[in-house]
């Protein structure tokens, strides 16, 4: 009893400590939230329903829809074809190609757009040959797809990495001897074993895809109803000083970033998926 | 284990399982498209300049003055984040109170929750007649178009970097070493600051490392709350932007050629303190 005294604090220590904890999560993070959905209801439902039905935000929602159905499977098919490569095989270079896989990270937002600019842009190293050609890349729906891909690139390959080195590969050796092909291994095996790791990746994948803002505003242009997600039309109505309808847009994001969080945390408590440092 | 098995002089350990060159393949060929190919062309960019335009654009008294803000806040925001994330961290893995899933999964927000969102709310609050900042002005306290509301922003966006690094080391920490400190006679405070805090050092510095590097960069969420004043509450991403509006591309270019050395000097630092440590730990 005495042992177990001695490695905790006093009850009005212990009490304190969880109320300056919980008042600093509260001022830091849940007024924000807070803050988002009362300034979306200010002027009542009607407010709301009008910013979101209005032509060019609904626009913004499509444009937003479409690049995230676009950029999040290409990268759930890279992160799945990268983590068979790195976790099943040994080869050399391999902890480097994991590194690079998560330089995305490591760059501001603002640089990603910045690099698809210097690439296809009117001054671009690309940019004369891509005009003559009459493609747009930059201030189009292209150059929204790459920064967003860029931006998003590491998140299922990172999920995914540890869970399957955890795995090993003795489960598909075995179907192998068994008889099966490497695609019936793959299906029937490998994809089960990983699903909800998957899942998770692809959430928090999901998420990012639909919220950035920094690499999406460099490449877009701002093009109302034609290059505007959703992010960048909440910036667009937020300094015109329509404030309802900046934060009804905003609602919606903060909807979605709740739905992620509340199926992240189920995702960890049923499947004890460990919950480290994610960005 | 892994390098030992590697027979001498072959690239690869050959294994029964198929679809190497496939999914090698397309890794490396996806990984050059969209990351390293266009990473690339800012220091292809950035070379073709010349050193004297490269430091005249990349370090010019406006360029040092957003650094600076940009640097400072950052830091500023990890320091805060170090001491608020370990308090966090602590009270959720050592207490137990109602709510306790909830507050755990909050912790996460500023992960899931889209940088512009973040930003016009926290505008709304510290903003002289927002929902805190009525209070403050009289006080004289300016928090919106300020360091000071630019150094909130980057909390807000740091603060999961810190507990999420730091909850893990203390989730896995025995409390053997606790009761052996206490059963020695030190009081809880010499065993936190003596025991607890050493062995939780490397996460807290990861953490900070993190929160800083993804601070330096951040964008959505502090243009709202910075007032953008070129000089005073200019941050460095902005710079660029600004630049690119101007089609100033060399200008933008020799911003981001710093930016980017900086954080990759920091993911270096990082991973090479975490490799000495491993290997003095032993392990």
């Amino acid at each position: 009893m005495s042992i177990h005294r001695s490695t905790t604090e006093r009850r009005a220590t212990r009490i304190l400590l969880i109320l300056v904890a919980l008042a600093f999560l509260a001022f830091f993070l849940l007024l924000p939230l807070i803050a988002v959905f009362g300034e979306a209801l200010k002027q009542g439902i009607g407010g709301f329903a009008n910013a979101v039905t209005d032509p060019d935000a609904q626009s913004a929602i499509r444009l937003t829809l479409m690049v995230a159905a676009i950029s999040v499977p290409l990268n759930m098919v890279f992160g799945v074809a990268a983590s068979w490569a790195i976790s099943k095989y040994d080869f050399k270079g391999k902890s480097l190609l994991v590194t690079l896989i998560d330089l995305p990270f490591s760059v501001s937002p603002v640089v990603s757009g910045l690099i698809f600019v210097l690439l296809f842009g009117a001054q671009g190293y690309l940019g004369p040959w891509l005009a003559d050609h009459g493609i747009r890349v930059i201030f189009a729906v292209p150059g929204i797809l790459l920064a967003t891909i860029f931006i998003t690139f590491p998140f299922v390959a990172r999920e995914l990495i540890p869970l399957m080195q955890e795995q090993g590969r003795a489960d598909e050796e075995a179907a192998l001897s068994l008889g099966a092909s490497g695609w019936q291994t793959f299906w029937r095996v490998t994809l089960p074993n990983i699903r909800w790791g998957l899942l998770y990746g692809v959430l928090l994948c999901n998420a990012r895809a639909m919220g950035e803002f920094g690499a999406v505003s460099v490449v877009s242009g701002h093009i109302r109803g034609e290059t505007n997600t959703m992010p960048l039309h909440v910036e667009i109505l937020y300094n015109e000083y329509n404030f309802v309808g900046a934060f009804a847009v905003a609602s919606l994001l903060a909807l979605l970033a709740l739905v992620t969080l509340v199926a992240k945390s189920v995702l960890e408590w049923r499947f004890d998926l460990h919950s480290g440092a994610k960005h | 284990m892994t390098s030992l098995s590697l027979s001498r002089g072959r690239w690869r350990q050959p294994s029964v399982l198929p679809g190497f060159g496939l999914t090698f393949g397309v890794s490396v060929i996806w990984l050059s498209l969209i990351v390293l190919i266009p990473l690339a062309t800012i220091f292809l960019r950035s070379a073709g300049m010349g050193w004297s335009d490269f430091v005249a654009a990349g370090f010019s008294d406006r360029a040092l003055a957003a650094y600076r803000l940009s640097f400072g806040t950052a830091a500023a925001a990890g320091l805060v984040n170090v001491v608020f994330g370990l308090l966090i961290a602590w009270v959720l893995v050592r207490y137990s109170f109602p709510g306790k899933r909830v507050i755990g999964a909050l912790v996460d927000l500023p992960f899931a929750l889209p940088t512009a969102v973040a930003g016009i709310a926290l505008t709304t609050i510290y903003a002289p007649s927002g929902w805190i900042g009525q209070f403050l002005d009289p006080l004289g306290v300016k928090v919106a178009f300020t360091p000071l509301g630019i150094t909130i922003a980057l909390i807000f966006i740091g603060l999961p970097f810190v507990v999420r690094s730091v909850e893990p080391v203390l989730a896995d920490m025995g409390l053997e070493v606790e009761e052996a400190a206490a059963t020695l006679g030190a009081g809880r405070a010499q065993t936190f600051f003596r025991i607890i805090l050493p062995s939780i050092l490397p996460a807290l510095i990861t953490g900070f490392a993190m929160a800083f590097a993804r601070g330096v960069g951040e964008y959505g969420s502090v243009i709202f709350i910075s007032g953008n004043m070129p000089g005073k509450t200019e941050i460095a991403p902005l710079l660029i932007v600004t630049q690119l509006e101007q089609y100033a591309y060399d200008g933008a270019t020799a911003i981001a050629t710093v930016m980017l050395v900086v954080s990759f000097a920091i993911l270096l630092l990082l991973n090479g303190y975490q490799t000495l440590r491993r290997r003095r730990m032993g392990a």
